[in-house]
């Protein structure tokens, strides 16, 4: 009950600003690939309204990835609105993503 | 827990390196590479391991130090643990200049994880190790350094995940051709976690750093646990923070470098040079024990001074007392180092040995040491070291202070303070005295009634010193040794030697009255004998002459009486007597 309501009330809000995000990720590597999965589902399911996403192959262009401060991989940022987010890991804890990034208010 | 890797086994580790030749990298820390017989593998991984300020971080950041200012080599450090401002400022003590290797020379990642950072699901290092062989293409990198592996795998959360990035690690590594350190930090003796056996099973050379906590002071050791293909010495030495880095106490006394001089030095005063048969060597080192109030201080400053007046420049690094203390109390005896320091030639520091550890009393007296750079110097005491530790973390500092001022080819005296009053029963706490050229021991004798200072020289290194026990006298005009006199075995100082002395010059007084004297005497009887020799020989010259008269009538009567005989002889065909034979010969012995 609680949940559901709580998300209710967060939409509308996300509905004023458009989520900007970069995902880094290495390549074809099983996590990362996890990771662009499961973040495209929670963009399709939260953000419908307005996102930007980029996704970074580490591969590809190591020297921005280290310019950006990435460590591991895979790596997501959120970049606006602030505050600037950052989470690491395959995004397969929905919950945990969606708080770290803001899009749903701290329950606890 | 890997003793079975720990000797031998080189095959393992040569399966897939095996055209590679077991060639090794100084490390810079001169200690390290004698105990691993020449440095860590080149082209391999190594492993450092211990508990929290062990050194790992400094250790592994010295390689790359070393190896960018010895061979122009260039190195990565990827930071798990600190940020990189952090690992400068850390290491700010030492000589390294970091931040002018930084541009060019060595590069740190800033891996440090933040706190605030999300994790969700698994992750991995593909990312990064695509990054860093990136910037080693950019710089040509030869040494890699991941310090702090640890932090990152506990972040994992996850054993086998854990395994599968170390598995990921160490083939990133052999496809590299990069020297690398991996750092882990270890809580205590135990390795709960699992990737502790993997991480040095996939490693070629396990390098333990301990920090121990001994009494009050922490005492650090390094000892190499696994070397694939190669020798070592598997023994646990001490480690000690100088100021070049850390610094390893295997010391090979058979070549520990010190060029050997003949030039002698004053200890202090002539008297003192005299029984050390001309002095000290320059470059060496004298120890001077004693209990307190034995003027060790005051012999110290003796030598100072005599530095300062030969022009040289010296250092007076004093854990008891302020250098102004030192000036006032030296000058009460004739030690005048007022006009040195005024000067310039000499510098008095003091220091608060409770303040800071053992370690840190290398760094700063090697700092001193760069800032002043004496010919002369003393540490009054330098037992006071023992103070901010334990006895064995005292003595590795103690003797690393002893040769990194021989190293400097500084002439160097320190005082120890001793419990006991025999010089056997004190080998001093630090053990210095094996180290030490010249020992120098001073005590009180007690005896009716009066404690005196006793010099007594223990041993001189090289030199034929004075086995004599001597009496050390302090006055105004400065310090001096006098004879003791032995009486009956007991020897007597002090009021008694005075004593002895004022007996003994009565004693001579009287003797040299009663000789000349007797003398007198004998010359009066002699000039009477010599008068009576005149008379009795005026008396044989007139006898002589009488006699003369008297044999030149015999002579004629004989010529006469002779001829009278042989012709009475010849009548009565006999032969000739012997009686004028004998008369003649009275007369020549009269």
């Amino acid at each position: 009950m609680k949940r559901r309501s709580a998300k209710s009330k967060s939409r509308p809000a996300e509905l004023t600003t458009v989520v900007v995000l970069r995902l880094y990720v290495a390549g074809g590597a099983p996590n990362s690939r996890q990771a662009i999965a499961n973040l495209e589902s929670i963009c399709a399911e939260y953000l419908r309204d307005g996102h930007r996403l980029e996704v970074v192959d580490v591969l590809e262009d190591p020297r921005r990835a280290m310019a950006e401060g990435v460590l591991v991989t895979p790596s997501l940022t959120k970049l606006s609105p602030q505050p600037v987010a950052r989470v690491v890991g395959n995004l397969s804890d929905r919950e945990r993503v969606l708080l770290a990034l803001g899009l749903k208010p701290d329950v606890a | 827990m890997t003793a079975s890797n720990s000797k031998g086994k080189p095959k393992i580790g040569s399966k897939r390196t095996l055209e590679r030749s077991l060639a090794k990298l100084s490390t810079g820390i001169r200690g390290f590479d004698r105990l691993s017989h020449g440095g860590l593998p080149r082209h391999r991984t190594s492993l450092l391991i211990g508990g929290p300020g062990a050194g790992k971080t400094v250790f592994a950041l010295q390689c790359l130090v070393n190896a960018a200012k010895q061979h122009r080599a260039t190195g990565m450090l990827v930071a798990f643990e600190e940020s990189p401002a952090q690992i400068i400022a850390n290491t700010a003590a030492f000589d390294w200049r970091l931040p002018s290797l930084l541009a060019k020379k060595l590069f740190i990642m800033d891996a440090h994880l933040s706190p605030t950072l999300v994790r969700t699901g698994d992750f991995d290092l593909a990312g990064m190790l695509a990054m860093l062989a990136a910037k080693k293409r950019e710089i040509d990198a030869q040494w890699i350094v991941f310090d702090g592996i640890d932090v990152l795998l506990t972040l994992l959360q996850d054993p086998v995940a854990e395994m599968r990035e170390l598995y990921r690690l160490r083939d990133w590594l052999a496809d590299s051709g990069l020297t690398g350190i991996v750092t882990a930090k270890s809580e205590g003796q135990s390795y709960g976690a699992a990737h502790y056996g993997f991480l040095q099973f996939m490693v070629d050379c396990v390098v333990r750093l301990d920090r121990r906590q001994e009494d009050r002071v922490s005492v650090q050791t390094v000892r190499i646990t696994k070397y694939r293909g190669s020798g070592f010495a598997a023994a646990e030495s001490p480690l000690s923070f100088g100021p070049s880095g850390i610094e390893v106490g295997a010391i090979n006394p058979a070549d520990n470098g010190h060029k050997t001089s003949t030039e002698r030095l004053s200890a202090g005063f002539e008297q003192l040079d005299v029984m050390l048969g001309g002095g000290v060597f320059r470059g060496t080192s004298t120890l001077i024990t004693g209990v307190p109030g034995t003027a060790k201080t005051t012999l110290a400053g003796k030598f100072i001074e005599a530095a300062c007046r030969r022009g040289e420049r010296a250092l007076f690094v004093s854990f008891d007392e302020s250098a102004e203390q030192i000036m006032r109390n030296l000058s009460s005896v004739g030690i005048q180092l007022k006009t040195h320091v005024k000067s310039g030639l000499l510098r008095i520091h003091s220091i608060r040995a409770e303040d800071i550890s053992a370690e840190e009393h290398l760094i700063k007296i090697g700092s001193l040491i760069s800032e002043n750079s004496p010919q002369c110097m003393v540490i009054d005491p330098l037992t006071a070291i023992a103070k901010s530790g334990t006895l064995g973390t005292a003595r590795t500092v103690a003797n690393r202070l002893i040769y990194m001022i021989k190293d400097e080819q500084i002439s160097l005296m320190v005082t120890a303070l001793s419990e006991a009053e025999s010089p056997e029963g004190e080998a001093t706490d630090l053990q210095i005295s094996t180290i030490a050229d010249t020992w120098i021991h001073l005590s009180y004798l007690v005896r009716g009634g009066e404690r005196n200072r006793a010099l007594t020289i223990v041993k001189s290194r090289g030199t034929a010193h004075s086995n004599q026990v001597r009496e050390l006298v302090l006055d105004h005009s400065g310090l001096s040794l006098s004879d003791v006199y032995t009486a009956g075995g007991e020897v007597l100082m002090g009021t008694l030697r005075w004593e002895k002395e004022a007996e003994e010059s009565a004693k001579k007084r009287r003797q040299r009255a009663e000789f000349d004297h007797r003398r007198r005497e004998l010359e009066f009887t002699e000039a009477g004998i010599r008068a009576r020799i005149a008379a009795l020989q005026t008396d044989l010259e007139s006898q002589r002459a009488e006699l003369a008269l008297y044999s030149g009538q015999a002579d004629d009567h004989t010529a006469s009486s002779k001829r009278q005989e042989g012709e009475l002889r010849s009548r009565r065909g006999g032969d000739p007597a012997q009686a004028p034979v004998r008369k003649s010969g009275n007369g020549a012995a009269k």
